[in-house]
């Protein structure tokens, strides 16, 4: 597949600051050794250096449909970016320390284009919410509230977020067709389950975490 | 510059914003209009042959400009290579216009500056911070300096 790959490089170095910048060790294979490498978290994009003065990134990962776990390992501070399905790849990593590690995992869980568009989701509602009927925000300001209405895409691919409810005063959206009204649940209470579940998962995460490290 | 092409393959097969079939021109000049199935998925732009399931290509759409090309098209360029341009062509202006605004709010950038306006806007209504609920508002990427005049 092809990908432009000069613009991804230069976004990885672009002057804005990333949002997540450190070394981590990085497994090159499974019975390999850990390599130290430069990362830089920008967006839904982890992108890493042979070093910090190396121009362009040696790779990057591209932080979706992923899940962040620790990992019991040899090597300390070690966990893992895990993709879903057959043969499916773990990037296996470890931090030096006990708080970059910590620091790197949830950064790193909440890195995706999905969790961020759930997030502002929420807040779109909780502003009309609050606001009631208002004039939209100036034009140089941002999003208009909602995508208009429009004819539904053709192809294999839904539009999930299509059919997201209206969140300012205006003519409705035409209710969805019955197969996506079944699989769409309303946006605030998809995040207060994706929301929770991250919980249950930190939680439980770091209860093993802990357990571990209260063995001599 | 190595990447997880598996999971981006994956990422096509997902939901799309908006998909259609559009003319595509690269970037290089003397390149012709080639029928795409164009999807946006997130913060990517994947296109395929008409009749295969796996992307010819896929751009990410970060630190780009879309601009309306006459008469119904509109092209993607990049920051650091303004003139590279990668054109498309719609069957109507309504459809461009739709394309325009859609990968104009793809940016994981323009969500974030959306997500600090929406988290501004409340914190003057109500005086609270909307993100404490979710334990993010300390994140350096939500604070209100990421918002450019």
């Amino acid at each position: 597949m092809k990908l432009n790959e000069r613009s991804l490089a230069s976004y990885a170095t672009s002057g804005a600051p990333a949002d997540r910048a450190g070394f981590l060790f990085q497994r090159a294979g499974r019975a390999a050794a850990y390599l130290r490498r430069w990362f830089v978290l920008r967006g839904n994009m982890l992108f890493y250096f042979e070093d910090a003065a190396s121009r362009e990134p040696a790779g990057v990962v591209i932080l979706e449909g992923c899940t962040v776990e620790l990992v019991e390992a040899a090597e300390e501070f070690a966990f893992a970016v895990r993709f879903a399905g057959a043969r499916a790849r773990a990037y296996e990593l470890a931090a030096e320390s006990q708080a970059a590690l910590e620091g790197w995992v949830k950064a790193l869980s909440r890195a995706s284009f999905d969790y961020l568009r759930l997030v502002v989701r929420e807040l779109e509602r909780q502003l009309a919410a609050v606001r009631g009927p208002a004039p939209a925000p100036p034009a140089r300001a941002l999003p208009p509230a909602a995508p208009p209405p429009g004819p539904a895409p053709r192809e294999n691919g839904r539009a999930a977020w299509s059919t997201a409810a209206p969140t300012a005063p205006g003519p409705a959206p035409p209710p969805p067709p019955p197969r996506r009204r079944a699989s769409a649940p309303s946006a605030p209470a998809a995040f207060a389950r994706l929301h929770e579940s991250y919980g249950r998962e930190v939680r439980a995460l770091r209860s093993l975490w802990l357990r571990g490290r209260a063995q001599p | 510059m190595r990447y997880n092409e598996k999971e981006l393959q994956a990422l096509s097969r997902q939901p799309a914003e908006l998909a259609a079939e559009l003319g595509m021109r690269g970037p290089k000049k003397g390149s012709v209009v080639k029928r795409r199935l164009v999807k946006l998925v997130v913060n990517f732009l994947f296109y395929f042959r008409t009749d295969e399931a796996e992307p010819v290509g896929a751009l990410l759409l970060e630190h780009c400009k879309v601009a309306q090309e006459e008469p119904s098209g509109f092209s993607i360029s990049f920051v650091e290579d303004p003139e590279r341009k990668y054109r498309f062509e719609c069957h109507s202006e309504e459809q461009c216009q739709e394309w325009i605004g859609a990968l104009r709010r793809a940016s994981y950038e323009f969500m974030r500056r959306s997500l600090i306006f929406y988290r501004n806007e409340i914190q003057k209504v109500t005086g609270k911070d909307p993100l404490e609920q979710f334990g993010i508002s300390e994140e350096a990427r939500f604070q209100l300096s990421g918002l450019q005049a």
